[in-house]
């Protein structure tokens, strides 16, 4: 089954054409990994995906169904959550409380207003539950915009797990990490069950051979390589776009 | 050129630097490691007047800035490159590197524009639509163009493609040779150990290690204990 197909897709900005005539297809349960120099519309096709932005042309389907025309919130509630490069917590919230907000977002109950006492305390249980078992017990109480970078990209990736997304975009999941929350974070993605479909930019090579089945490489808006992990890493375009050639 | 001697500082009531000291000489570049959370940003902040320190003493080219404001301890040569890309996003491209530009140095428009691409082809393009890692560029060619004697570069690399990530290595290792001194906070540990002198590891808000790049690089114990890889 097909968990993500882009058809066609293209994105101008003015008289910029950032993404330009993309297809692919991503399998579920696939770890795809979209890769490119910095500007070649990694972010654009993320946000056509999600909605964030409407594509100029072209069609996105999620598990066969035409999603182009729906908003962000209406593919969310399909299963498509993503991850910002840049984190996009509820700042004057505690951790607990954005926490809880996705699960809530992620409960098809959200917004029952007589819902029981014992429905909230389920959401806690299985806020405490997220935190716990990514050993973020420690930042439960502090607001999010107090605690540190690295920790916030964590906490911003548990509220995407929280939402029990079919289809995950990860967006840089690991940048500003320092190298031991790299380890963790990594093993958090990889940890994820295959019944979740993945999707990461990542421009730190180690991590995003590890995190890959297929790479697509896009430059300048195009679609210039896809391929397993080992034709991409020798592709002589790749090198020369991409990698840079020792 | 740069002396920072006990220094603490808070956030409102948390206690983040607990006496910081550490030297950096003209030409040099100091790499500051350490796991997030530990103090490195509020290091840079507190050396750039953006949260002044409370108590201890911090020195540039010999003059008292601890208390000194943010604008004019950039004015006397101290440039930065925020972490997370933090650009005007209301201005283009090409006025940022106007607006900062500054000095007779090495750095010009032309210069920085011919180290990043991207940015020339995206001159008049609003820096709030550039993508995230042509942010980063924008952020690391504004401090650029502002010749400063100190450049404090918070996670330069961060979102750079690799072959970008080695531009930006070049650019150190020229700023370098021009007598430029880097405070370089970075955690891609393999960036931070090419292209520093020496390394400062901090922890809970102090220094609790420092070394050259090449007894790091060996230290497996150090670079557990840490940095935790």
């Amino acid at each position: 089954m097909t968990a993500l197909v882009a058809s066609d897709i293209s994105r101008n900005f003015g008289g910029l054409q950032a993404l330009s005539h993309v297809s692919l297809t991503v399998e579920a349960g696939e770890r795809r990994l979209i890769i490119g120099p910095n500007g070649a519309g990694k972010t654009t096709l993320f946000n056509l995906l999600s909605g964030a932005m409407a594509v100029s042309s072209g069609n996105v389907l999620l598990f066969g169904r035409d999603i182009t025309r729906l908003p962000t919130y209406a593919r969310a509630r399909m299963g498509l959550a993503r991850t910002f490069q840049i984190t996009n917590l509820f700042p004057r919230l505690t951790v607990l409380e954005n926490v809880l907000l996705a699960l809530q977002a992620g409960d098809q109950s959200a917004f029952s207003l007589h819902r029981r006492m014992r429905a909230n305390h389920q959401l806690f249980h299985g806020a405490d539950a997220l935190l716990r078992k990514w050993d973020l017990t420690a930042i439960t109480g502090k607001r999010a915009g107090d605690i540190a970078y690295g920790e916030q990209r964590q906490i911003d990736l548990i509220l995407a797990i929280a939402m029990q997304p079919k289809v995950l975009l990860l967006d840089e999941p690991t940048a500003g990490l320092s190298a031991a929350e790299v380890v963790r974070v990594v093993s958090m993605i990889r940890s994820l069950p295959r019944e979740i479909t993945i999707l990461t930019i990542e421009h730190d090579m180690d991590v995003a051979f590890e995190l890959a089945d297929r790479i697509t490489v896009l430059h300048q808006g195009c679609l210039v390589v896809e391929g397993d992990v080992e034709a991409v890493r020798n592709h002589p375009q790749v090198k020369e776009i991409y990698l840079g050639v020792d | 050129m740069l002396s920072v001697q006990d220094v603490h500082t808070y956030y409102g009531d948390s206690y983040i630097l607990q006496g910081v000291t550490l030297e950096l000489k003209p030409g040099q570049v100091v790499g500051l490691l350490g796991r997030n959370g530990v103090g490195k940003t509020t290091l840079a902040r507190s050396i750039l007047g953006l949260t002044p320190a409370k108590r201890g003493t911090i020195l540039f080219k010999g003059a008292d800035i601890t208390h000194m404001p943010a604008h004019r301890i950039a004015r006397m040569g101290v440039g930065f490159v925020p972490q997370g890309r933090r650009v005007f996003r209301s201005l283009t491209v090409q006025e940022h590197l106007e607006v900062t530009a500054r000095g007779e140095g090495r750095w010009t428009f032309d210069r920085v524009v011919e180290l990043f691409p991207n940015l020339r082809s995206r001159l008049r393009s609003l820096a709030g639509k550039l993508s995230g890692g042509e942010q980063q560029m924008l952020a690391a060619g504004r401090a650029l163009v502002g010749n400063p004697a100190l450049l404090v570069m918070d996670e330069p690399t961060e979102g750079l493609a690799p072959l970008m990530v080695r531009e930006l290595g070049q650019a150190i290792e020229s700023l370098k040779r021009a007598g430029t001194s880097i405070l370089l906070i970075e955690q891609q540990l393999a960036f931070a150990l090419r292209y520093a002198d020496v390394v400062f590891i901090m922890s809970k808000g102090r220094i609790v290690h420092h070394c050259t790049p090449a007894e790091l690089a060996a230290d497996a114990e150090a670079k557990a204990r840490y940095l935790g890889v």
